[in-house]
């Protein structure tokens, strides 16, 4: 049942007590998918991980082959088939399933959970919605001016990180893409480059910059609405910027000369603004400042994304429904709307009747009112590691990890599909197989053919 | 008599390894149950390193937590961090504002201690 993709990147046989090397493995942890790391395996786990950071390195030694059962039903040892008959039977005697998760999934397991969603005119969301989801709602209001992680390191000469802190989130950020590199037109690295950092506490990113500049909480939105001021050359009222902003008129003029002066800007931007009060307002403030800098020179702007496959999350419903993320199919074609078909929504507003949680954490992340729901409905759960989430699940499945185990494609946070170089076998089934014995199940049930 | 900060829930490193370790091991656990207070503040409210504080937002919604010291300078006074987690996913509430995202940085909230470290 394995796909073909999958197949053709299945691991290398091990031979028991004899050392393997996996040249330029992928690390799904985060968004920025390094895919030049070399592995040791030794049987079923991996003992080195070579230039992963410590994230990255937390990834890759952690994820052995666990000894449990690969599937349980209401908390006991069931077999898969007796797991992929129970959920598709939960998923097909609710009125209204959702399916949410999958940023920690191939794009081959993603495709089939949003088939599972169309047959049974279900809602997806994935973890964008409570991550760069306002962002994805404001690329729709204001356009997206981009470009690639390669671009930035062989010409951004400007580098601003706005709300996001790489040193902690992404710790080969600056190293491997926006800082470090001798680029193509920066042959001196980071002398060629000016970092900027804005964010409400000096962050461990901090240190890394040329420019810190402190704002006050919650006033993003008014600190980029002065640097457009500036852009467009509206005269303002320094005293009054300084009391929204919490810093002096001079700094923000400084910066904007220097924006002004740079050959290719580029604003990588964090959840500091998606999380906070005005959200997508604040992410199409910052995507407007980008595209009014073109007006001077060359400007760009990325959000920093968090899980290894989000990106490819964002991009697989959309070319499956038109739409990035909280699909509702309930009229039997797909209809967009965040805040009502979103996840956080449709649990604590007690819509939701079952739910299929793909590699996802909803029981330990989302609000107290979300959680109470998800506790009162059966609800299927596949994950690699014991979460609050599996251990509540109707249906729970252990999975193989992705990129470790098994094959299949990620997207970077640039857009760019990576393919993954898995390091050694899972006795337990992968996300795809899961939901593609699943998907089998529920056309059954519909009478589908 | 409660106070009022602004609570910056955020990714830290040892959470993001956590996450890896297990969710129920101690590194992912201490890093979550750590509230970070600025030096300043803990000094101009008398609090000291361990003490259990308790959190309440604007709902009503409330959690207990230790507190810890921010390094040097990393947290300006009036603000408090904690890593993503269980207790900064309580703080929530269930209104994301026609968004699909809670507020989930930049809540405000009231903290009052409740029981001092023993010595």
């Amino acid at each position: 049942m394995t796909s073909g993709s999958t197949q053709a990147h299945a691991p290398t046989p091990t031979i028991p007590g004899e050392l393997k090397v996996i040249h330029d493995a992928t690390c799904t942890f985060c968004g920025c998918v390094c895919d030049d790391i070399e592995l040791t395996v030794k049987d079923d786990h991996i003992i080195e991980a070579k230039r992963a950071c410590a994230l990255g390195k937390s990834w890759f030694l952690n994820h052995s082959v666990e000894d449990r059962p690969s599937c349980t039903i209401d908390g006991n040892p069931a077999s898969l088939e007796q797991g992929y008959d129970r959920a598709a039977q939960i998923l097909t005697n609710g009125k209204y399933p959702i399916c949410y998760g999958l940023s920690d999934s191939p794009c081959e397991a993603q495709r089939v959970a949003v088939s599972i969603v169309d047959w049974i005119n279900g809602t997806i969301d994935t973890t964008t919605s409570v991550c760069h989801g306002p962002s994805g709602m404001a690329f729709q209001g204001v356009g997206e001016v981009t470009c690639s992680l390669g671009e930035v390191a062989n010409r951004g000469d400007m580098i601003l990180f706005w709300g996001s802190n790489p040193a902690e989130s992404h710790p080969r950020h600056f190293t491997k893409y926006s800082l470090m590199p001798k680029g193509m037109f920066l042959p001196n690295g980071r002398k060629d480059r000016t970092c900027v950092i804005v964010d409400v506490r000096r962050t461990k990113s901090a240190k890394a910059a040329d420019i810190f500049i402190q704002i006050k909480p919650k006033k993003d939105f008014e600190a980029l609405w002065t640097l457009r001021a500036l852009a467009k050359g509206i005269e303002l009222d320094p005293d009054l910027v300084h009391r929204e902003t919490g810093v002096e008129f001079s700094v923000w003029s400084d910066l904007m000369d220097r924006m002004k002066a740079c050959k290719f800007g580029v604003i990588f931007f964090g959840m500091g603004l998606t999380m906070t009060r005005g959200k997508h307002v604040n992410s199409e403030a910052l995507l407007a400042l980008t595209r009014d800098m073109n007006a001077h020179t060359r400007f760009v702007a990325k959000p920093n994304r968090g899980h290894g496959n989000v990106t490819g999350a964002d991009n697989v419903v959309s070319w499956r429904t038109g739409y990035p993320f909280g699909v509702n199919h309930a009229r039997g074609y797909p209809r967009f709307n965040p805040g009502e078909y979103t996840t956080s929504d449709t649990l604590a507003n007690r819509e939701a009747d079952c739910a299929m949680m793909i590699a996802c954490d909803p029981m330990a992340n989302f609000s107290q009112p979300a959680r109470e729901h998800l506790a009162t409905i059966p609800y299927i759960a596949l994950d690699t590691k014991e979460t609050p989430t599996t251990r509540s699940a109707a249906v729970a499945f252990a999975v193989a990890t992705y990129g470790i185990n098994t094959g299949g494609t990620v997207y970077r946070m640039d857009d760019v599909p990576i393919p993954l170089r898995p390091a050694f076998a899972s006795p337990h089934p992968s996300d795809y197989d899961v939901l593609t014995a699943i998907e089998v199940r529920v056309k059954k049930i519909l009478g589908i053919t | 008599m409660p106070e009022t900060f602004i609570l910056i829930p955020g990714r830290t490193t040892d959470q993001g390894c956590g996450v890896s370790e297990g969710k129920f091991n101690d590194r992912y656990q201490k890093a979550i149950n750590a509230l970070q207070v600025a030096p300043g503040d803990m000094t101009r409210l008398g609090l000291a390193e361990g003490d259990r504080v308790r959190l309440t937002g604007e709902e009503g919604q409330t959690v207990e937590v230790c507190i810890t010291a921010a390094k040097k300078d990393e947290l300006p006074e009036g603000l408090l961090f904690i890593a993503y987690g269980d207790i900064s996913s309580r703080m929530m509430t269930g209104d994301t504002h026609g968004s699909g995202m809670p507020t989930s940085k930049g809540m405000e909230v009231t903290m009052e201690l409740i029981q001092k470290v023993v010595a």
